[in-house]
């Protein structure tokens, strides 16, 4: 609804002015300022939260890009160096190592989180008398901590202790799972441990946006003879796309955040084989003494999240547009 | 309940039932099994852990694990285990849920019911702090955290907390009421109704499953935190995960695997209990979210 409506309404009733007048009798004011300050209330309530946005967020983002562009180094200093800290930063084999961890693992988690949360979801939507007991299974890491989930799946997959030593006692005495101290494999269990924590979610997000469609839509289609796997192909996958839209921005968003699995699950390791550059970021700018350098990479993370976020937010705020 | 997509399990062979239900329970078994090794591990002693046999009930039960990760489990120089840690998470949790929530909900009304010329901007703004990873927010916070004199702090945390959580409760407030029928707010506006008025009265009655799926998201997302954590509040008051974590991955000598994993059953359960109580409202409030917005 507009503003212009909403004060045309609320002006255009007589009953309105007394009762505002009931509750501020002091000065009885007229109606005009009345209708004033309830056009302004709304901007009232919501400046507080606006101010601490623009400080905490866009305030702060300012202040580490000019952080990037100084001298840090154990402390803040500004003292403006140009572009010093990126010059450093791309000559950082770690940062490569980071940034190919970073693909590596944001497109495993999001693709196969996506694939088996609709597996999930439409397995579970076929009228599975055990779906109660089934879907909390399913959705319940996703209550965990990342650094539970590391703690756990570290001991899990333990070389000399955990899956490993189970399969060796079962008689299969020639698998190696050495993923978690394997330099080239670490990454994998991080993406393995993600993946048991937030397919759940996508499943519970599928299967909402497949309880949501319309059944009448269906037994149109039905009514056209569509066979089930083109119903779900045509007609019922499509119809999904909010619900895939949303969690993949959810993924997307723990995904880059993912700094705590890896700290929990394998320190960055072994050597820095499992590197992100939330990790990277972290370690220069606390402890290695390159704040600007630290501060260069995050400026770098943010670049890259906003070419992914921001298209999606114009999409989102014209959508808004239309629902006007 | 909706009713299901049904139209795809019409004359399909018993084979196929199997085969889903198969699928379903060795998926569940899959994810139930890292769980399993947690709860059996922290009940066995020392001894049996470095037996192996990770699947294996404990042969000795014994609760000794879990007593020395609450009591007297060392964490960096002080022995007294995760329970002060336990309390810090709490302390910061309750007011940082709590304040995020109801601005959440406030912003969200606002910018639905109440638009003004700009709305939409103001939603992207804050819709993008979402997003932005934390990493370009660190250096700034610890400086301005410690030029309020609540660095290392718990009140410090509530107040990261609150301001980085703001985009996501304002975002569900807003989907959820973007949905709500605005004849209902234009006929209260008819009878008299005020701003607060109309939201106490009226949207916030209704608004019970968005509430419970923000309450939950909050509580695990800042239970769970450990980034601003391990920034912020380093020693005496770091919540329970950076505890967690420094008790697992600093632990000298001989590494306690049961008792690590008792102190993680410590970190989780007060989400997996949330999750117990209100799992099953929060997919039903998840999939009114959906579907309504």
């Amino acid at each position: 609804m507009g503003e212009g409506s909403g004060e045309g309404l609320w002006l255009g009733v007589p009953s309105v002015a007394n009762r505002m007048a009931a509750i501020t009798s002091e000065s009885r004011p007229t109606d005009r300022a009345i209708g004033w300050l309830q056009g302004q209330l709304p901007k009232i309530v919501l400046s507080p939260s606006l101010a601490a946005i623009l400080l905490f967020v866009y305030g702060f983002i300012l202040w580490t890009i000019f952080l990037s562009f100084s001298r840090s180094k154990i402390l803040p200093v500004y003292k403006f160096a140009g572009l010093d800290a990126y010059e450093r930063l791309w000559s950082q084999p770690n940062w490569y190592v980071a940034l190919e961890n970073l693909a590596i693992y944001g497109v495993l988690y999001i693709g196969l989180c996506c694939a088996l949360g609709l597996l999930l979801a439409i397995l579970l939507d076929q009228r599975i008398r055990i779906e109660g007991g089934l879907r909390p299974i399913y959705l319940y890491p996703m209550a965990l901590s990342f650094i539970v989930t590391g703690t756990a799946w570290k001991w899990f997959l333990n070389p000399g202790l955990g899956i490993e030593k189970v399969m060796h006692d079962w008689g299969w005495t020639s698998f190696t799972f050495d993923w978690l101290v394997n330099p080239d494999m670490a990454i994998y269990t991080v993406v393995i441990a993600a993946i048991w924590q937030s397919s759940g979610f996508v499943m519970a997000m599928f299967l909402a946006g497949l309880r949501g469609i319309d059944n009448e839509l269906i037994r149109a289609a039905q009514i056209d003879g569509a066979s089930s796997f083109n119903l779900y192909r045509r007609i019922i996958i499509p119809q999904l796309r909010p619900a895939f839209l949303s969690a993949v921005i959810v993924l997307a968003h723990m995904a880059i955040k993912s700094y705590d699995l890896v700290i929990a699950l394998t320190g960055g390791g072994p050597g820095n084989a499992t590197e992100l550059p939330a990790t990277f970021m972290y370690s220069y700018t606390f402890t290695r003494n390159q704040m600007a350098v630290g501060g260069a990479s995050a400026v770098i993370m943010l670049m890259t999240i906003s070419a992914i976020i921001v298209p999606y937010l114009y999409s989102e705020l014209k959508e808004g547009g239309r629902g006007r | 309940m909706a009713a299901s997509v049904e139209t795809a399990v019409v004359g399909t062979a018993r084979f196929w039932r199997v085969l889903i239900y198969t699928t379903l329970i060795v998926f569940a078994v899959m994810y139930l099994l890292p769980l399993w090794v947690m709860v059996v591990t922290s009940f066995k002693t020392l001894d049996e852990v470095h037996e192996g046999r990770m699947l294996a009930l404990p042969a000795h039960f014994t609760t000794e694990a879990w007593s020395s990760a609450w009591g007297t489990a060392c964490i960096g120089l002080t022995c007294e285990g995760i329970s002060g840690y336990f309390w810090n998470s709490i302390k910061m949790v309750v007011p940082a849920v709590a304040i995020s929530t109801l601005l959440g909900a406030l912003n969200g009304y606002v910018l639905t019911k109440w638009r003004f010329p700009g709305h939409r901007w103001i939603f992207g703004l804050m819709l993008f702090g979402c997003f932005i990873p934390f990493q370009v927010v660190l250096v700034p916070m610890a400086q301005v955290l410690g030029k309020l004199g609540i660095a290392n702090s718990t009140a410090g945390l509530v107040l990261v907390h609150v301001v980085y959580g703001l985009g996501f409760t304002t975002l569900f407030f807003r989907n959820y009421y973007e949905a709500f029928p605005n004849e209902l707010i234009r006929a209260a506006m008819i009878d008299g109704a005020g701003f607060f008025r109309i939201f106490w009265r009226i949207l916030l009655p209704s608004s019970g499953p968005i509430i419970v799926v923000t309450v939950i998201f909050q509580f695990t997302n800042i239970w769970n935190d450990f980034l601003f954590g391990a920034s912020f509040a380093a020693g005496g008051s770091a919540p329970m995960t950076v505890a967690l974590n420094n008790l697992v991955s600093s632990s000298t000598g001989v590494k306690e695997y049961n008792v690590h994993m008792a102190a993680a059953m410590l970190a989780a359960l007060p989400t997996l209990l949330v999750y117990v109580v209100a799992g099953r409202f929060f997919v039903r409030g998840l999939m009114a979210g959906a579907v309504k917005g």
